[in-house]
């Protein structure tokens, strides 16, 4: 067992408790940032899109983990992020500007459309959410000039300080790139919930009644926190449409919203962790998946290729076996863990039994 | 005349999402939770009719293979129930949410499996039967729709209003331990409104494949039938059928003088509309919480 | 002039008159009981001095200001905490978090201030915390500091509550049933702590509470109500002496009214 003697406040206000943790994350970021000389191209490709997923699981995670607000219209933040990135650019607006105004963007139209939605109560504004993303849906296609339509458009390609970022050009730029923009967010992601806003936002999700009692205006709590979900959903989109190079409204389908929740749920709620073991999972099961296809029918004869959907169909098992068995999530199970490693040989079998509480009614809310 | 016509496919495509959305609103009435997989019930519910009654298939006549398809269904239904949904009683609302969003992907790739992912027809008895009269054409299947929902609703209202069952799962809904406590067996109503809702979404799913052919992406449907039971007030059933006829009849009137994007769109808007200006839909059941 | 003044309040809910007719007014400085039978509309008395309910009739008037005027997360920053009778904290936040989420109305930084975790956050965060640390101590809770709330026991659980509502800092605390369910030890450590409120924070107490050993102990005056109307008023042998109240909620004689 680590005990942590605090000699000052500062200690707990410090984002590491101890040098220990600190090295860790130091490390990981070291082998982070020297990743591209390890391994090879395909695999450095998928490396970025794990970040750009984790980039939008921190987005989500912020209104669903942190604020208690469930979307299942991410996707549509996604969509905007992309487009007004591009439309940007294509207009000569330079990337170091048109990337920050398309979190921008994004995430005053989340602050917005929360203004009415935060009004509801929780299985609510899971719909309309939903309604968000087929009206989004839909304007995307309508606008056509800025959307390119149906048809879909080119990523502009990224250049600064004359150095090309292009995904295809410059993969290892456009890596570290996509590096240093998540290191950034998840610092102020961190930041944020170290001070009194990222307070606000959990008092708003558990208990609203006391939150408002202590002075916590919830409705503009709640739009603030959905626009920062969705600035950052909207970050990630621009990362994503240079990612995958022309796209069009098809990239932002329902089921990206549904993986995005898959992201946060597994990775475990509540988290800023979590959004990375998420986005880990999310983009390592398929290529897991092709592996032991192509094992399986080099070896047995097996052809797993012939089953369409089946990729789909193991992320939906997996979600079903973590939300009843392990709803703290891939983080939270981890933790638990650690506290056995910790206090090991103490651990008491009903330790981490789950606290079964009874569902109040939502009508009472 | 043309407008008629419009408002009568409308009020017919309509009755299909208030049979989705009485499904949501049945088990949301019971336990408050909301089964995202609705949509795909319905659509599981159409291929297991399918399978039984196509003449290439099992070949049973079409009336038996709908009450068999009910039946199957019904059983779907509780076995979710019993297996899976049991399993986070007490968990937050949204892993309710999740779970069925997820259950919902598994029962397509089920029917996507069997059945494949090319559209299929179900063999009925009303295809292509048509009555004339006035420069109106109306489907046989467009009145049976209409018939069979009314007569639905009707029945599902008098079992939530009248039966001992039906009001003990709605006391069940306000307070599942106060009515745990006071001796409803909570679990087993439970088991029996998700079979129940399987069996009204194989009824929807069939009236469905009676106007057109079926594929397992149909259960998006589900998508606009929450968007009528939303606008109904998530707790009441003939709020529900309104809600969904509201739609069904917006959509094609919509379609006709606006462009297509925008007639997808108005479902979605006029619920945003009544969620903006009435917060609980226009039955509303939404009170305050007692502190 | 007194600290808050109630004046011919009422909400009615559908049919049910929760509150009818309250009227009643409490002096800066005093530890003020509200005693009454079950469904008598206290809580709810409660809920319209915070702004929850809207109420169908009356005034509220804390501090010279018009209460009905003001939204229910601006009653905090006026100088009024609160607890609640089935606790309402945040289960998943320790208890130095719940208390610091108690100071909210004192946070001086923005959000973008807050993102970016300048100094000036890093002060305010200092200052928070040291407020927090002598509610800690006042109320003894060191031992649970980083504990999580849902863990914790129901007698800790209801101290912490008290906690959150002090590190507000206010100038008026409403306490619901502040020793239900808790033990007759704890609810001496209430006792004393309403006490050391008003005489070392100098705040005055409004309270509901069914525990008469308690209300005779620290209180200066009580209110008795029954069916949202008040019933009688005076201390606390003055009202329990009372022929109507005694009908009303002291009917069976073996009440813990000794
Ligand atoms: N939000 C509400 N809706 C309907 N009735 C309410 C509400 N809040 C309180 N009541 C009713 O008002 C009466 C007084 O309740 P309350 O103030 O909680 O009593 P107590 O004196 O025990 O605290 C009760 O009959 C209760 O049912
Ligand atoms: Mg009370």
């Amino acid at each position: 067992m680590r005990y942590v003697f605090k000699t000052t406040y500062d200690r707990d206000i410090d984002l590491h408790q101890h040098g220990w943790s600190r090295a860790k994350v130091a490390v990981l970021a070291g082998l982070m940032i020297v990743l591209p000389f390890l391994v090879g191209e395909y695999y450095l490709a998928e490396a970025t899109n794990t970040l750009i997923w984790a980039l939008a699981g921190m987005g989500l995670m912020i209104a669903v983990g942190h604020t208690g607000q469930v979307s299942l219209g991410h996707a549509a933040f996604l969509a905007i992020g992309a487009y007004a990135n591009s439309a940007l650019m294509n207009v000569g607006v330079p990337f170091l500007i048109s990337f920050p105004l398309a979190g921008l963007i994004t995430g005053l139209f989340g602050a917005v459309i929360a203004i009415p939605a935060v009004r509801m109560s929780g299985i609510y504004l899971a719909i309309a959410t939903l309604a968000v993303f087929v009206i989004v849906e839909e304007m995307v296609i309508l606008l056509e000039p800025i959307t390119g339509g149906v048809g879909g458009i080119m990523a502009p390609s990224i250049q600064f300080f004359g150095i090309s970022f292009d995904r295809y050009g410059a993969l290892e730029n456009f890596y570290w790139l996509c590096l240093a923009i998540v290191i950034l967010v998840t610092w102020g992601y961190a930041n944020l919930m170290r001070s009194p806003t990222g307070r606000s936002f959990l008092a708003v999700r558990d208990s609203e009644v006391s939150a408002r009692a202590l002075g916590i205006n919830v409705t503009r709590t709640k739009s603030l926190a959905f626009g920062l979900s969705t600035g950052v959903t909207g970050l990630a989109g621009a990362l994503m449409g240079h990612y995958i190079g022309f796209y069009n409204y098809e990239l932002f389908s329902i089921f990206i919203s549904i993986n995005l929740l898959l992201v946060v749920t597994i990775g475990g709620l509540g988290f800023i962790q979590g959004a990375f073991l998420g986005a880990i999972l999310i983009t390592a099961v398929p290529q897991v998946i092709a592996i032991l296809r192509d094992g399986l029918n080099a070896n047995f004869g097996i052809n797993l290729g012939s089953i369409p959907g089946l990729d789909t169909m193991i992320f939906a098992a997996i979600l079903i076996l973590f939300i009843i068995f392990e709803p703290a999530g891939l983080y939270g199970r981890w933790l638990k863990i650690r506290t056995w490693f910790d206090i090991f040989p103490l651990a008491r079998r009903d330790m981490f039994r789950r606290q079964k509480s009874y569902l109040k009614t939502e009508r009472m809310k | 005349m043309e407008f008629l016509q419009l408002i009568i496919g409308g009020l017919a495509n309509g009755c299909i999402y208030g049979l989705v959305a009485l499904g949501f609103v049945m088990i949301y009435k019971a336990s408050e939770g909301v089964n995202f997989a609705q949509g795909d019930m319905m659509m599981l519910g159409a291929f297991v009719a399918l399978g039984i009654g196509n003449t290439d298939q099992m070949g049973l006549p079409f009336g038996i293979a709908v009450i068999l398809a009910m039946a199957i269904m019904f059983a779907v239904g509780w076995g979710v129930e019993r297996v899976v949904v049991r399993q986070i009683f007490g968990q937050p609302q949204f892993a309710l949410v999740i779970l069925t969003i997820a259950m919902g992907f598994v029962f397509r790739f089920v029917a996507g499996s069997i059945w494949g992912y090319t559209p299929l027809v179900l063999e009925t008895p009303f295809a292509g039967q048509n009555f004339r009269g006035g420069g109106l054409v109306v489907g046989l299947a467009d009145l049976v729709t209409i018939g069979v929902t009314l007569a639905l609703t009707l029945a599902l209202w008098a079992f939530f209003a009248f039966t001992k069952i039906g009001l003990a799962a709605q006391a069940a809904s306000q307070n599942q331990m106060a009515a745990y406590i006071v001796g409803v067996p909570v679990m087993r109503i439970n088991s029996l409104i998700w079979g129940l809702s399987g069996a009204v979404a194989t009824v929807a799913g069939v009236l469905y494949a009676t106007k057109g052919a079926i594929d397992p992406n149909i259960g998006l449907l589900g998508i606009k039938a929450f968007a009528a039971a939303v606008i109904g007030g998530m707790g009441s059933l003939p709020g529900a059928l309104l809600g969904g006829l509201i739609i069904g009849v917006i959509e094609p009137v919509a379609g006709r003088y606006a462009p297509g994007e925008l007639a997808k769109m108005s479902p979605y808007i006029i619920m945003l509309v009544v969620l903006v200006l009435r917060p609980g839909g226009l039955f509303s059941q939404i009170q305050m919480k007692k502190v | 002039m007194s600290l808050l003044e109630v004046n011919d309040l009422a909400v009615h809910f559908g049919g049910v008159k929760a509150v009818d007719g309250m009227s009643f007014s409490v002096e800066p400085g005093e530890v003020f009981a509200i005693i009454g039978p079950n469904g008598a509309g206290k809580s709810t008395i409660f809920n319209l001095i915070s702004r929850i309910y809207e109420p169908t009739r009356g005034t509220i008037r804390f501090d010279g200001k018009d209460l009905t005027a003001q939204k229910s997360h601006d009653i905090a920053r006026l100088g009024i905490a609160r607890t609640f009778q089935n606790i309402e904290l945040f289960d998943h936040s320790t208890v130095l978090a719940n208390l610091l989420m108690g100071q909210h109305t004192h946070r001086s930084t923005n959000f973008v201030q807050d993102i970016l975790f300048l100094g000036k956050v890093r002060r305010a965060e200092r200052e928070h915390r040291h407020r927090v640390e002598e509610v800690i101590e006042f109320l003894e809770l060191e031992a649970y500091r980083n504990k999580m709330i849902a863990g914790l026991p129901y007698g800790v659980r209801k101290v912490v509550e008290i906690g959150r509502a002090l590190a507000l800092g206010p100038k008026l605390i409403l306490l619901d049933e502040p020793a239900s369910g808790l033990s007759v030890e704890e609810t001496q450590d209430v006792a004393f702590w309403i006490e050391d409120m008003r005489r070392d924070m100098g705040l005055t107490v409004l309270m509901v509470e069914h525990d008469m050993s308690l209300v005779n102990q620290v209180s200066d005056r009580v209110l008795a109500v029954a069916n949202g109307r008040p019933l009688a008023m005076g201390t606390p042998q003055e009202v329990q002496a009372d022929p109507h109240v005694q009908a009303a909620y002291l009917g069976t004689p073996e009440e813990d009214a000794a």
